[in-house]
């Protein structure tokens, strides 16, 4: 047994016995962040809060879904809907949630991909991010599934028939990830297990791994300087706050995070309010119907993009492609080349590289909604070729990119 | 006696090693098993449906195994295929409704005498062949055995067993 002095306080209690003035000082006070930042360094905090939205919302409606094909549909619509005090309010804010945590994930990996956040030591905090990005696609994929409306029920047989693997008909691998032929009872009660225990703990884990992985790097800033982190974190303990080029994490950048957390939750809060039916398709008020396919079928805004990129193909070849697609953003940090960490408007043809991803991303999920006929079905095949072309074009042009000198 | 001690310590190691793996194996076996269809869902596979009462270029769809089943009586105008079920002097297109792409069920356009797929545009012709889009093979044709003016879906008789030799289905 250890020696324990007898404590003054219950501060000092704890410390004895957690060494909480420690990890107050690790994880807060003594975390340091570069002052050279702005607004987009606050969406991790962000999309913690909007997780938090999701889990305590999740929370209350566990309390009346019932995960059986009979029952699911009238659990949501009904009872959770028309008899659940404020029960509308919990799926306005599971549903507006999952759509807004999605948009704050690409605006952050964007931001990421823009000051070149995933270089030099900061790999590790880039692939847990994607990890959490398959995860987090997953847990809104599974979602999807619970309210057994028309949309959940054929977005669940052509995702599913995904792992048949085009030509190698591995059709037996269907059958089994769905329990049965089609989805049905067996498919609904297992994909509610990973929505509200197994992909939640994942997602959990990996927020921890990727909090984790920013410690030592610490966060990027804005000119992707490289800052003498003990250097400047004495002047702010001498007092010295002017000078120094840094800030510690709580209270002081915290309380910037807070202020753009309040900013974000007036759009969330207006969403759930008054503008609910944008993550809600009126399709999915229809019963599942293994007898009948909706007119258009096309998966939530958010997975628009890779959907697009397996549409203008034959089988084999889309998949194939959709494949690469989901994979790609993972060895961003392999493929980029250049040795420079700076914002993209200074490393030249990278400038315009980001951009045309934004601007294909942004098309590829525009013409995923529109109807596959036609003209769209050409500029489809034109946006899904340059995004894959993009990958090989980053190789070449980071490897021929000029060496920035820092300190000019 | 260090020597010794340490091979001891490393038999002990690998022995616990050996009999966690098998009890891991063994876990990761079971895990597959759970979710596996149960024999419940296997043994509801069969579905008998009457032909007689069709009517020319007019689309049924049964149910077999969850899914889709497309019955077409075929006019005497109609290609003639390897495909069509022949029950007397009657021909009839009889194949697994969903698009051989990504399960969406195909529409039938009676006009056209066509199915047309809305989710990623793929077209089959009468006969189940693909004309257009990305989906790479006929509509299925489910295992059927002929019984009368009858068909039993889900099992396999002599007339579905020769399609399959030819590679007409899967």
């Amino acid at each position: 047994m250890a020696k324990f002095e007898k404590a003054n306080s219950l501060n000092e209690w704890l410390d004895q016995r957690l060494a909480i003035n420690t990890i107050k000082k690790v994880m807060n006070t003594e975390y340091w962040i570069p002052k050279d930042i702005n607004f987009l360094w606050a969406m991790g905090m962000v999309l913690a809060a909007t997780f938090g939205m999701l889990v305590i919302s999740g929370i209350f409606l566990l309390m009346y879904y019932k995960p059986d094909t009979n029952l699911a549909f009238d659990s949501v619509n009904y009872t959770i809907m028309t008899e659940v005090g404020y029960g509308w309010l919990w799926r306005h804010i599971h549903g507006i949630g999952a759509s807004l945590v999605f948009l704050i994930i690409y605006i952050h990996m964007f931001t990421g991909i823009y000051y070149g956040s995933y270089k030099r030591g900061r790999e590790l905090i880039w692939l847990s991010g994607m990890g959490l990005f398959v995860a987090f696609s997953a847990e809104a994929f599974s979602g999807y599934m619970l309210p057994w409306g028309q949309m959940s029920y054929w977005a669940g047989m052509v995702i599913t028939n995904l792992f048949s693997g085009g030509s190698l008909e591995a059709y037996g691998l269907v059958e089994w990830i769905r329990g049965d032929y089609v989805p049905g009872d067996a498919f609904l009660t297992r994909f509610f297990m990973l929505h509200v225990f197994l992909l939640p703990l994942v997602i959990i884990g990996l927020i921890v791994l990727h909090f984790g992985t920013l410690r030592i790097p610490h966060v990027n800033n804005q000119e992707g300087a490289e800052i003498d982190f003990e250097e400047s974190s004495d002047l702010w303990k001498a007092g010295k706050k002017k000078e120094s080029k840094v800030i510690p994490f709580s209270p002081v950048f915290l309380s910037k995070d807070l202020f753009v957390v309040g900013v974000y939750f007036v759009l969330f809060f207006y969403l759930v309010f008054y503008n609910f039916n944008f993550a809600m398709d009126p399709v999915n008020f229809d019963p599942a119907d293994g007898l009948k396919t909706p007119a258009h079928i096309y998966p939530e805004w958010y997975f628009l993009w890779s959907y697009e990129i397996l549409r203008p193909f034959n089988k084999d070849v889309g998949l194939i492609a959709f494949g690469i697609a989901q994979a790609a953003l993972f060895f961003l940090p392999f493929i980029d080349r250049s040795p420079n960490v700076a914002p993209a408007h200074k490393r030249g043809l990278f400038k315009w590289w980001f951009w045309i991803l934004v601007v294909d991303m942004i098309a590829l999920t525009a013409l995923g909604k529109l109807p596959p006929e036609g003209i769209f079905n050409d500029l489809g095949l034109f946006f899904a070729i340059v995004f894959l072309l993009l990958g090989p074009a980053l190789f070449v042009i980071s490897m021929f990119e000029k060496k920035i000198e820092k300190g000019a | 006696m260090a020597n010794e001690e340490k091979s001891r310590r490393d038999f002990m190691g690998m022995a616990l090693g050996a009999c966690a793996a098998v009890g891991g194996v063994g876990a990761l076996y079971a895990a597959k098993r759970s979710w596996d269809p149960l024999p419940s869902v296997k043994a509801a596979g069969f579905t008998t449906i009457d032909l007689g009462g069709a009517q020319e270029n007019e689309l049924t769809v049964e149910k077999w195994r969850g899914k889709p089943i497309f019955v077409l009586k075929k006019t005497a105008e109609m290609p003639q295929d390897d495909r069509d079920i022949i029950i007397g002097s009657d021909r009839f297109h009889v194949s697994i409704g969903l698009c051989t792409h990504l399960g969406c069920i195909p529409a039938y356009r009676k006009d056209k005498q066509d199915f047309l797929c809305a989710c990623h545009g793929g077209l089959f012709d009468i006969n189940g062949h693909e004309s257009f889009g990305p989906p790479p093979s006929p509509l299925e044709i489910p295992p059927f055995r002929i019984d009368g003016t009858k068909l039993v879906l889900g099992e396999e008789g002599p007339e579905y067993k020769k399609m399959l030799e030819a590679g007409i289905t899967v």
